[in-house]
């Protein structure tokens, strides 16, 4: 940051040295007409990179505006109904959110409650633990993950995991709270390793790259000052990452749960292989198979007519795209307030 | 005396019991960095081996064969995601760095630069499905055919775009401010101080920032399924559905016919290899800088 401002009169002082060149005052130099040239170049990079700019901010603008447009039809028919309206029936032409809502929300959820423990510790043993020469290396490792595509986990989860899942988890946990309430409807039905928890596992795996990543980061803002008073006082590690840490990035690790948290809600191929593409609410089993706003789009947009299930369909992507907004923007303000503070704390 | 002793007593459990948690959150912490690195490993070995299993040379020759066929391969998915990567990457890459040569060397602190970021930080990290309905609508608005090469090719160049935006301007920054200066100080003109000086002084970065965008639009598939479908025949004609190797492999993936699912992990090996090969390229290009 501080670099980048002490360029700021530079503006000033390039185009003054380009107008004393114009003049051409002194003696030696013959007149070229590079001057003239240069400032002509000048302002036209200048307007390029300005546009360059316009267009990246159009963008974001025109995806509210042209989902909205295409959702219209959906929106005059239902009104915000929509979101809580439970049918889909594409051949009746009835069309409510709230299952794919739920879907999205609740794999997202699951994939939070495994991904953030899993994440912090990996943070940890990076930051605290690990010896240096494995840092880069382990670090990459787990950078990699987020680096795979979408689709393999996708395929992956499908043929590979789901039905491990089923044999190895899935039937056991069933036998094991079988007549347990509350607990035995979450795992209800048919075990066969499709549903809601085999996405959200999934998920897991693919945000953990992410949320370690920043948690990692915002733990090597925290000044080896204070670790080490700690430390001199005794502290164990992990009283030295609860009290003195955790405290002090604490606006970073959130922002980075966050940031995980908008990654999962927005996937989309890996939920679609796994998650069972059935439009169904009334089980609350975690082993159902369901819909998220994300598989749904996936697996009915290119067949939808035109009319109102597109609209729907779009309807539900702006829904998507305004979930993922109010939490990446929570995501940006938690990490700059960390940023912010890093100054007055150091 | 024995009070004495029994508070030193109390102490010394209470080190033990803080030795004891530090164990366990220490053990644990270790066990979740296991847990990663597992994922990771299961993941690879079983598209290695799947994924060899499925690949011949006929993989790379040959089209997409008809449900139930035996033999074909995936000749037409792979040059359809050559073409638009190629396409989305030589649109999105200029915009990109002008647009973050703007954000480092114009106007650091302008208004419009802070809200560009933050913009640009949402379009980072936006679900790429929305991408793809926006570049739909778009189609649709403007009176092009909804489903083409083309409408693929912009949907992807706008995932490039964020990415080289950040890389760029990140990696300007860190150019130091006595080269341009010097550069000035010899009359030369802003345009080429950027584009000689500090540009070429962050090369390294920026190309890596691009290798990193290619890598991730090449896996990318909920916005071709948007806008570019498929097409189960050669075809190089981008105003027209066109194939895509991470579609192709949705589709034979979730089809009940073995010979689709081979290919299936065929393509999925090819473009792990592909994917995993570009950000390791990337990333040891910065190093080597450093």
């Amino acid at each position: 940051m501080s670099i980048s401002s002490s360029f700021q009169p530079e503006t000033s002082l390039g185009s003054a040295i380009s107008n004393t060149s114009k003049n051409g005052s002194m003696e030696s130099p013959p007149p070229r007409n590079t001057p003239v040239l240069g400032t002509l170049f000048d302002k036209l990079f200048g307007l390029l990179a300005f546009l360059s700019v316009c267009f990246t901010l159009t963008v974001l603008f025109g995806i509210l505006v042209s989902l909205i447009i295409g959702a219209w039809p959906a929106i005059d028919e239902y009104g915000l109904g929509f979101l809580t309206s439970t049918l889909w029936d594409p051949v009746k032409q009835e069309f409510g959110g709230l299952v794919m809502i739920y879907g999205t929300i609740a794999t997202s959820l699951i994939a939070l409650l495994i991904a953030v423990p899993v994440s912090f510790g990996i943070a940890i043993f990076l930051t605290e633990l690990s010896p240096n020469w494995l840092k880069r290396p382990l670090g990459t490792a787990i950078e990699l993950l987020a680096a795979i595509p979408s689709i393999v986990y996708g395929m992956w989860g499908l043929l590979v995991f789901s039905p491990i899942l089923s044999a190895y988890v899935q039937l056991p946990l069933q036998k094991l709270f079988k007549g347990v309430p509350f607990i035995s409807p979450l795992l209800s039905g048919p075990p066969v390793g499709i549903g809601i928890l085999s996405a959200g596992v999934i998920l897991a795996i693919m945000i953990i790259p992410f949320i370690s990543s920043v948690i990692r980061d915002v733990f090597e803002v925290t000044p080896p000052l204070l670790k080490e008073s700690a430390y001199g006082l005794g502290s164990t590690t992990w009283e030295v990452v609860i009290k003195v840490v955790l405290p002090y990035t604490k606006a970073g690790v959130v922002g980075g749960i966050i940031l995980g948290l908008g990654r999962a809600l927005g996937e989309t191929m890996a939920v679609t292989f796994v998650i069972g593409n059935i439009n169904q609410l009334s089980s609350m089993s975690l082993f159902a198979a369901a819909n998220s706003i994300t598989s749904v789009l996936a697996s009915e947009f290119a067949e939808a007519s035109d009319g109102l299930h597109k609209a729907s369909l779009i309807y539900l992507g702006l829904v998507l795209f305004f979930i993922t907004f109010v939490v990446l923007s929570l995501s940006k303000v938690m990490l700059a307030q960390l940023r912010k503070g890093e100054g007055t704390k150091s | 005396m024995s009070a004495s002793n029994n508070f030193s007593d109390l102490k010394y459990k209470k080190f033990v019991r803080r030795n004891i948690v530090n164990k366990i959150a220490l053990v644990l912490s270790v066990a979740a960095m296991a847990f990663g690195l597992f994922w990771l490993i299961w993941i690879l070995y079983e598209t290695l081996v799947l994924g060899l299993g499925g690949l011949s040379i006929a993989t790379l020759v040959e089209d997409t064969p008809n449900p139930g066929e035996q033999g074909g391969g995936l000749a037409n998915a792979i040059f359809g995601s050559l073409l638009m990567v190629s396409i989305a990457t030589l649109i999105g890459t200029p915009i990109g760095i002008m647009a973050g040569i703007y954000l480092c060397e114009y106007n650091p602190k302008g208004k419009i630069s802070i809200i560009t970021r933050f913009v640009n930080d949402i379009l980072l990290s936006a679900p790429s499905i929305v991408i793809g309905l926006f570049v739909y609508n778009m189609m649709l608005l403007a009176h092009f055919k909804a489903f083409s090469g083309w409408a693929g090719s912009i949907a992807l160049s706008l995932i490039v775009i964020p990415v080289v935006i950040r890389t760029t301007e990140n990696m300007l920054s860190l150019v130091p401010p006595g080269l341009r200066e010097a550069a000035y100080a010899l009359g030369t003109p802003k345009w080429r101080v950027i584009v000689s000086i500090t540009l070429r002084s962050a090369q390294a970065g920026v190309v890596t920032g691009v290798l990193l965008a290619v890598a991730r639009i090449s896996g990318e598939t909920a916005p071709l399924l948007l806008t570019a479908l498929s097409n189960q025949f050669w075809s190089t004609d981008l105003n027209s559905p066109m194939a895509s190797l991470p579609v192709t492999i949705f589709k034979f993936a979730m089809s009940p016919h073995e010979n689709w699912q081979q290919l299936a992990w065929a393509g999925v090996f090819l473009i792990t290899v592909a994917v995993l090969g570009l950000n390791i390229l990337a990333r040891s290009i910065t190093s080597h800088k450093s």
